[in-house]
């Protein structure tokens, strides 16, 4: 599925090492290092190298067909699913190379939740939708799930709203109650880092402020990393902010600096609306 | 409309010519075509609903009681039958040389027409035949008498005539005891029947097990071997008792016989001839035009529950088809067993691990292709590698004690399970492909996303919300393969088959047999039958119910799959 290619590296630009650098948080989680990625003959990423702040909410913007989503997808590598894909560089999670051949994907896609641009609840029971990735580990003991349930609800804000009806399907709930599910079935298994791809652009405002209010919450336990398409949200929710253009990382730093002071040209184009 | 005129022509001189017509082509107008998509609908819907009302009507009329007309011929002649249909038909030159002018001056003036009916008679031991064409101008007159009684017989059909008398040893009893001595008469020879077939064929086959552990035996171990000895020697003292329990039985039996020939019913056809039979041999009796509706009901009801649960009689044209309906049952429930965990895990394996190239088309077309071959095919493919390779090798094996007889090396509800298996797999496996294709991307992403490697993604999601659509398949192969007759024919169902593949007698389930199925029953009735005049209602009555069986078993698994649609496909917001 994914093989490791040697192809010529294009040229880097001038600006881009220059302005990856962000707001320090404890230490990074997430490397990425050199990264490059190929959609059959197709080039969607270009070296891209950025570190990810463990503890902190980082947002990737970018037009649309930037490549942002995809780098957001290899990070916990769903971009395997994808027939003909190749790519050279690396990503690593506290030192372990995500791409090594030795790395098993299962468990690393346990210790990274993700959350989808459009919810997506199992046809199954509110409960059974929480604890899916326990059941999936073998875990049976009733009292044990009970409680993590509980947790992951509470921890996505959604305990109060469906305490009583667990047992209910989850296809019955509202949009934005979705989509606080699926966060709590990410954050059930206590993850390291939680993927985020574009989470508000199915809801309303209401239940977009909601989630928001949320990733605030959840930030500082868990390293979040967010793809979206709205600036006022990347400036709202995150700490750093990455732009990329065209599968090249333009700007990269501290999300007042990027959206007050940005560097690159480019970036202060898109931001103030002259493209995107 | 697109014409330029001169003028304009002139004015646009230079400009580029107009591509566009202006005004709206017949062609860009839906109306005409919607009336044709609607017609073509209308035509099919009609064609449906025409086929199951004909079907219907016959099958549910057939069981009606009719009135029995006594009509006297022209000639002197006296016919007593239930009149079937009436039909206009163009008499003979021979015939009308023989009317006198009035008559003939009647059919002339009808353009040469006469309308005649078709009389069921009954009678076939005395006539010969079971009915009979009356012209109208052979008629002088019809009447309805309250004597005339129909009397359905375990043989030769029914009898049409008046009861005379109900002797028991030659002496006369009360005729209006008629109803508790029938009753009683009924009883015994059900009796009489369970003691021959079941009791008897109980002991039969412990008997002949016996056999079979001794030539099991002699083949295991030689005939001159102690062990031989021994299970001989046992054998040998245990078909003892079985000759004295069989003896037991058949004295019984005798007697019972003995006892219900003393009951017996002489009845008379409408000439005059008088027929004597036992009352043990009369199924039923009831004297046609004195009939109440709430009677006619019984007699109506009474027959369909004979119909339903009984054996055939008389090759299949009387009684019942209860082990054909238990046939296409037993065979439909195991083909679906069979095809559905073969049919899933191929398109599984197919969809979601095969490499998705050349090979995989290939193979997908070669299905594709598959559900078009003739079921004929299937059928000498599943005589051939089933029946003779599969089943002669398991009696080899297993059952070389029977041998030279076969016991799976012939065709039974196994084989024919398995051809039909066979022959609706292809459906399935297109269907369970569609339904897993069209489960979200995102459900298996989330999946995925949580840590679930793809085996618990496919068992835990992907199944489950495939479900619906992978039961529709099976739907439709349920429904090609209880209605496929042509390679049965081959593979195990016979035109008789009392013995149900489950029975009391151990192993309880007996694939290996032959057994009974609806469409082939409808088939030896309607074309294989003595005559095919009794047996065109059968024809109609079977039909309606292969009919209702099927559309009840698709019916159970259509609730069944909108059940799981509710559960795991639901409104996505």
């Amino acid at each position: 599925m994914v093989a490791l290619r040697e192809v010529e590296a294009p040229p880097a630009t001038a600006h881009e090492t220059k302005y990856h650098v962000a707001k320090g948080g404890s230490g990074s989680a997430l490397d990425i290092a050199d990264f490059n990625l190929w959609y059959g003959p197709k080039q969607a990423l270009f070296d891209n190298t950025l570190s990810i702040e463990s503890g902190l909410v980082t947002a990737l913007i970018g037009p649309s067909g930037c490549g942002k989503s995809t780098l957001l997808r290899s990070l916990n590598r769903m971009n395997d699913l994808i027939d003909g894909l190749t790519v050279r560089g690396s990503v690593s999670l506290q030192g372990v190379d995500i791409y090594a051949r030795s790395t098993d994907v299962i468990a690393l896609r346990k210790r990274m939740g993700m959350v989808f641009q459009k919810p997506n609840p199992f046809p199954m029971s509110i409960f059974e939708n929480v604890i899916y990735p326990l059941r999936i580990d073998g875990v049976r003991a009733r009292s044990i799930l009970v409680e993590t349930a509980e947790r992951a609800l509470r921890g996505a804000a959604l305990w109060e709203e469906v305490k009583d009806r667990l047992d209910e399907s989850a296809l019955g709930l509202s949009g934005g109650q979705q989509q606080r599910l699926c966060i709590a079935r990410a954050i059930v298994g206590d993850p390291e880092v939680l993927l985020m791809d574009e989470p508000c652009s199915a809801l309303d405002p209401i239940a977009t402020a909601r989630i928001e209010e949320l990733i605030d919450e959840l930030a500082g336990s868990y390293t979040i990393v967010i793809v979206t398409h709205n600036m006022q949200q990347a400036a709202r929710v995150s700490q750093n902010t990455a732009f990329m253009y065209l599968g090249r990382l333009i700007e990269y730093g501290e999300t007042q600096r990027v959206f007050t002071d940005p560097v690159a040209e480019k970036t202060s184009d898109y931001i103030t609306g002259r493209f995107g | 409309m697109t014409a330029i005129t001169a003028h304009e022509g002139k004015a646009m001189a230079g400009a580029p010519a107009r591509l566009r017509r202006q005004g709206v082509d017949i062609s860009a107008r839906g109306e005409p075509f919607l009336w044709g998509l609607g017609g073509a609908l209308a035509f099919g819907v009609v064609m449906i609903l025409g086929f199951l009302f004909i079907v219907f009507w016959n099958g549910a009329t057939t069981f009606w009681p009719g009135p029995i007309d006594l009509v006297t011929l022209t000639a002197g002649e006296r016919i007593a039958g239930e009149p079937t249909r009436s039909e206009d038909y163009r008499p003979t030159t021979s015939q009308l040389a023989e009317l006198d002018d009035a008559t003939r001056a009647r059919i002339a003036a009808r353009d040469g027409f006469a309308t005649r009916t078709l009389y069921r008679v009954g009678n076939f031991d005395i006539y010969g035949e079971d009915f009979r064409w009356v012209s109208d101008f052979q008629v002088s007159r019809r009447e309805q008498p309250a004597d005339l009684a129909l009397v359905e017989r375990l043989e030769w059909g029914v009898f049409i005539g008046q009861i005379k008398a109900v002797t028991v040893d030659d002496k006369a009893v009360e005729t209006a005891t008629f109803a508790t001595a029938h009753k009683v008469a009924r009883q015994r020879w059900l009796r009489i029947a369970d003691i021959e077939r079941d009791e008897i064929g109980a002991v039969n086959h412990r008997m002949e097990q016996g056999r079979l552990e001794v030539r099991r035996a002699e083949l295991d171990h030689g005939k001159s071997s102690p062990a031989y000895a021994r299970i001989a020697a046992e054998v040998a003292k245990r078909e003892q008792s079985l000759g004295i329990d069989y003896a037991k039985l058949s004295a019984e039996a005798q007697r019972l016989r003995a006892e219900a020939a003393r009951t017996r019913l002489t009845l008379a056809e409408i000439g005059g001839k008088e027929k004597t039979i036992p009352l043990s041999a009369v199924v039923r009796l009831y004297p046609a035009n004195a009939l109440g509706p709430m009677d006619k009901l019984g007699v109506y009801l009474s027959r369909w529950w004979e119909f339903l649960s009984d054996e055939p009689r008389e090759a299949n044209t009387e009684g019942g088809v209860w082990p054909a309906i238990f046939g296409t049952f037993a065979m439909t429930l195991l083909m679906v067993i069979v095809v559905a965990p073969f049919g899933v895990i191929t398109a599984l394996y197919l969809r979601e691990y095969a490499r998705q190239g050349r090979l995989v088309t290939i193979v997908r077309i070669s299905v594709n292709n598959l559900a078009g071959v003739p079921s004929i095919v299937y059928g000498a493919f599943g005589l051939g590698f089933f029946a003779y390779i599969l089943g002669g090798s398991i009696d080899q094996f297993f059952y070389p004690e029977r041998l030279p007889s076969p016991t799976f090396g012939t065709g039974g509800l196994l084989w024919s399970s398995l051809t039909l298996a066979l022959l609706t797999v292809p459906v399935v496996i297109v269907a369970t492909e569609e339904a897993l294709a069209a489960v979200p991307r995102s459900m298996r992403e989330g999946s995925l996303a949580c840590g679930a490697s793809k085996w618990q993604t496919i068992l835990n999601i992907v199944l489950p919300r495939a479900m619906p659509g992978i039961m529709t398949g099976l739907i439709l192969a349920m429904a090609r393969g209880a209605g496929e007759v042509a390679p049965l024919m081959l593979v195990g169902v016979v035109k008789l088959a009392p013995e149900l593949p489950i029975d009391g007698i151990f192993p309880y389930v007996h694939l290996e047999r032959s057994f009974m199925h609806l469409g082939f029953h409808i088939y030896d009735v309607g074309f294989q039958s003595r005559n095919s005049e009794a047996g065109k209602p059968m024809v109609f009555v079977t039909t309606m119910l292969l009919i209702a069986l099927i559309a009840t078993m698709n019916a159970s698994a259509i609730v069944i799959r909108n059940r799981l649609k509710r559960k795991f496909v639901g409104s996505q917001f």
